[in-house]
């Protein structure tokens, strides 16, 4: 059976070349300007107000473009940016330990597996450093040495401390920053912001992108936003796996719209699976909670040598546990990257040595570190930390060493941009975890936040100007055909949902879907089960759309009707993350094909057939998508079995 | 265990209200309160009715959209927590528990528990920031900022906007979020420029959206879950009156 397609070659058009250090202020001074006075003219729609999307309004609103936000939250500042913990990465090198712009960028790349473009990530080491000045002027409060100056820390799969971080809670102070700057921009008339609207269709006329449909979710009301240009900030996927570490709202929905529209997905089945989070408990459990990688710059991660080995973890002597990161990676140790964190956590679980109910967990030990620093100077880097999972498991992780597991985290994949992080249709931009940009097939510790923030400070303005420097756009209004056309889908969308009135509830399709996912499309791909797994998405798809039953009206405030029209999305989308991890038969990063590992089980490229992004384009629902393949080119950082060992 | 649930039903904002009682059954200690819920609203569905709508998003005690009264208390019995943060392991079997929204005038409901918090953000837009717009930023290092100072104002800018401390107050005062981000930005020497206008205007816009007035109750740090201290108030009057006492 033929899964999908292969068309023509994917280019980016926007690609600088030339010497990497300065593609971006070549880029920058190629790119056209918008007078001042013109900027006031001409409209731009973003989606989403995390830390691309909330940066890049107040920026794009500080320049003088008229700005509209949507949220689908109360508030702009409860973007799921905000529950990132552990840092961001800037190439200050202020611990003069050899960190420069140069070695992020190498970093990162490696790190990705390479499977990103250069151009981009050397960009986003670059204004790495703009970002942290940047924050600490908007009063960002992180955290200081004793001399008033920053601090810093380390995270996996690099060797210096480059991460800055306010305590535990990076994310939301990080936010606050992007938020205030945004209210400001609100209070000023600016930006006009629409909390509780979701976006539910993309309106494209004449072929460029102009507007959006969307829902207000307190009256039910459905309108049309115009616009000379659209921001997509809506963030990743990960939801589509039912159980992972994002918010209950995160969907793909925007972005999916997109890409129904002619938008490119690239490499969708690109997922992070994050090696510590707090194990499930149950089948109540609605989502999973991740504990700072950070936690592994003193924790020891081990299980006990022997599978029968039933003693508390305090009653195993060293002799006796197996510190297998330490023991496998010894230069990386515990720091090891993401993805091969988690593979070994699964993989000893898989030998049966895993701890816990299920046996699906392992051990995060700070004994060694309370005893090495003192307790107080561990509460004062992790307390808040050790609060949390204290009071979600009930255990002391001062007295009995954390219980963590692998949890779906971030996804790499997204719509397809170019340098100027358009997408395929003109006038539709795409930033931060929406679009596939930066992380190739594996994203470092504390680089979402960065390139979030270093799209919407520091990229985008440039970029968009060049594009509304065309403008503004020939004026559209509401009764254009095409308009009406978006505005007549999403309704009878809508009313299709409502109408089904069947008897299984939107969670349990939505539960389903995750187990088919976790089971075939997670940490380990193979042939048959990703097949399978197809199969098994397009027969629950066709049951929900005659199943269903979602309670309410339009016309109120009706959150399973939310709920329904996300589901919904990620039951295509999870089709096509299989169909992209079916092709690509290699393993790379966060894809871990079976069939495709070195004799000591590390994951194996095959760079001579997949040194490519896969971008697919929409084939019709449960028809074959067609794959278009952007070729990636290492100058620099040259293509080599990445070793943490 | 299982419970029952008196939960506070209102259709939307002009609709009267009032408790309804259910039986959720069958719910593992380990669950949250918002699992409970989830429960209860599968329930519903299968069985016709409509299911209770509640704001939630983050689910890890973060995002401050979660919310609601549990037996009188914002956020329920235990201290420091977000309503998702919190597990029925501290219920016994056989509780009666009650379920309301947040009530305050500046806080209108929506429907059943969820309710219309922009108040807040009218606040922040009168003067909670520090006006730097991108790109005009000095290096990090230009300024260093005294390691007590940076850690006030970092446990300051933890407030999450939940509403629990209006929800607490028997004034429906929001002095508490209001002084935490005064806090907050006052405490570094970014925020020095604008020190004074901005409280001088938060507070106005704190007035006029609708909240009442501060009367040093207390009730609002007992309820934060981010245990945001009761002198951050105090602070913020000495702020104010210093603003107010150069502009005469």
């Amino acid at each position: 059976m033929n899964f999908w397609n292969e068309g023509e070659p994917v280019v980016d058009q926007a690609a600088p070349d030339g010497p990497i250090e300065t593609r971006w202020d070549r880029r920058k001074f190629s790119a056209k300007l918008v007078n001042p006075a013109n900027r006031r003219k001409l409209s731009v729609i973003v989606v989403g107000t995390g830390l691309a999307g909330g940066s890049a309004a107040a920026t794009l609103a500080e320049a003088g473009y008229k700005v509209r936000s949507y949220c689908y939250q109360d508030t702009p500042r409860r973007a799921h940016s905000i529950a990132a913990q552990g840092g961001i990465n800037a190439a200050k090198n202020y611990r003069n330990d050899g960190d420069s712009i140069y070695r992020l960028f190498y970093d990162t790349v490696k790190g990705g597996d390479f499977r990103a473009r250069e151009s981009n990530v050397y960009r986003l080491a670059q204004v790495s450093v703009n970002i942290i000045d940047q924050c600490v002027a908007q009063g960002v409060p992180f955290a200081r040495e004793y001399g008033g100056l920053l601090d810093n820390r380390s995270f996996g799969g690099t060797q210096v401390s480059r991460t800055f971080y306010a305590r535990g809670q990076t994310g939301q102070q990080l936010l606050l920053g992007a938020y205030q700057a945004m209210e400001r921009q609100i209070g000023l008339g600016n930006i006009e912001m629409f909390a509780r609207h979701e976006m539910l269709e993309l309106v494209i006329v004449d072929g460029k992108a102009r507007g959006i449909v969307v829902r207000d979710m307190v009256t039910g009301e459905i309108t049309i936003d115009l616009a000379d240009a659209v921001v997509l900030a809506s963030g990743g996927y990960g939801n589509v796996f039912f159980l992972s570490t994002n918010a209950m709202g995160c969907n793909v929905t925007a972005t999916w719209r997109a890409h129904r529209k002619g938008a490119l997905f690239a490499n969708p089945c690109y997922t992070q699976i994050h090696p510590t989070c707090i194990p499930e408990s149950g089948t109540h459990q609605s989502k999973l909670t991740l504990m700072s990688e950070s936690l592994r710059n003193d924790g020891r991660v081990w299980v006990p040598k022997r599978g029968d080995d039933k003693r508390a973890p305090g009653d195993v002597p060293e002799d006796d546990r197996d510190y297998y990161l330490e023991r496998i990676y010894p230069s990386f140790g515990n720091l090891v990257p993401r993805d091969i964190a988690s593979r070994a956590a699964k993989n000893v679980c898989d030998e049966g040595r895993g701890v816990g109910p299920g046996g699906l967990g392992v051990y995060l030990d700070f004994a060694d570190a309370i005893s090495r620093l003192g307790r107080d100077a561990v509460e004062a880097k992790y307390g808040n930390l050790f609060e949390m999972y204290q009071r979600i498991t009930g255990e002391d992780p001062y007295e009995v060493p954390m219980r963590i597991y692998p949890a779906v985290h971030y996804t790499m994949g997204g719509l397809w941009v170019d340098y100027d992080l358009q997408s395929t249709i003109p006038g539709l931009f795409v930033v931060g975890e929406a679009n596939f940009s930066d992380h190739g097939a594996n994203r470092l510790g504390a680089s979402a936040l960065m390139q979030g923030l270093a799209d919407g400070y520091f990229v985008l303005p440039h970029t968009l100007a060049n594009y509304l420097a065309s403008g503004p756009y020939e004026k559209i209004t509401p009764d254009h055909e095409d308009v009406v056309a978006a505005r007549t889908q999403v309704e009878e969308r809508v009313q299709k949902l409502l109408s089904i009135n069947g008897d299984r509830t939107v969670d349990s399709f939505h539960r389903e879907l995750g187990h088919i996912m976790w089971e075939y499309c997670g940490m380990e791909r193979t042939e048959e089960g990703l097949t399978k797994a197809i199969g098994l998405i397009r027969g629950l798809r066709e049951e929900f759309w005659s199943r269903v039953k979602v309670p309410g009206t339009g016309e109120q405030l009706n959150q399973n009707l939310e709920k329904a029209g996300r589901v919904a999305d990620f039951l295509e989308l999870g089709e096509l993350m299989c169909i992209d991890a079916l092709h690509r038969a290699e393993s790379a990063g966060g894809h871990f094909r079976a069939e495709s590992q070195t004799p000591d089980g590390e994951a194996l490229r095959h760079d001579d057939q997949f040194s490519y992004v896969g971008a697919w384009e929409f084939g019709g629902t449960g028809q074959a998508p067609t794959l278009h393949k952007e070729n990636l080119d290492f100058e620099y950082v040259h293509p080599s079995t990445r070793s943490y060992k | 265990m299982d419970i029952q649930v008196r939960v506070w039903r209102q259709s939307g904002p002009q609709d009267k209200g009032q408790m309804v009682t259910y039986d959720v059954k069958d719910i593992s200690p380990d669950a949250s309160f918002l699992e409970m819920l989830d429960v209860l609203n599968e329930k519903l569905i299968l069985d016709g009715d409509d299911p209770v709508a509640f704001d939630h998003d983050c689910r890890e005690g973060i995002c401050g959209m979660c919310g609601m009264m549990i037996n009188g208390v914002a956020h329920g019995p235990e201290r420091a927590t977000t309503t998702c943060q919190l597990h029925m392991r501290h219920f016994k079997d056989g509780d009666v528990i009650d379920v309301e929204p947040w009530r305050a005038a500046a806080f209108p409901v929506i429907k059943d528990l969820v309710v219309n918090r922009g108040a807040f953000d009218g606040i922040i837009q009168s003067g909670g920031f520090i006006t730097a717009p991108t790109g005009t930023a000095p290096d990090a290092h230009a300024t260093p900022v005294p390691k007590p100072d940076a850690d006030a104002a970092f446990e300051a800018a933890t407030c999450i906007a939940c509403g629990a401390c209006v929800a607490a107050c028997p004034n429906g005062s929001s002095m508490l979020f209001t002084a935490a981000k005064v806090a907050h930005l006052g405490l570094l020497p970014q925020g020095q420029p604008e020190r004074d206008s901005r409280v001088v205007d938060m507070l106005d816009a704190q007035d006029a959206a609708g909240f009442g007035g501060c009367t040093n109750m207390g009730e609002c740090a007992e309820v934060c879950p981010k245990g945001i201290p009761l002198n951050l108030i105090g602070r913020l009057n000495a702020d104010y009156r210093k603003a107010v006492g150069k502009r005469r």
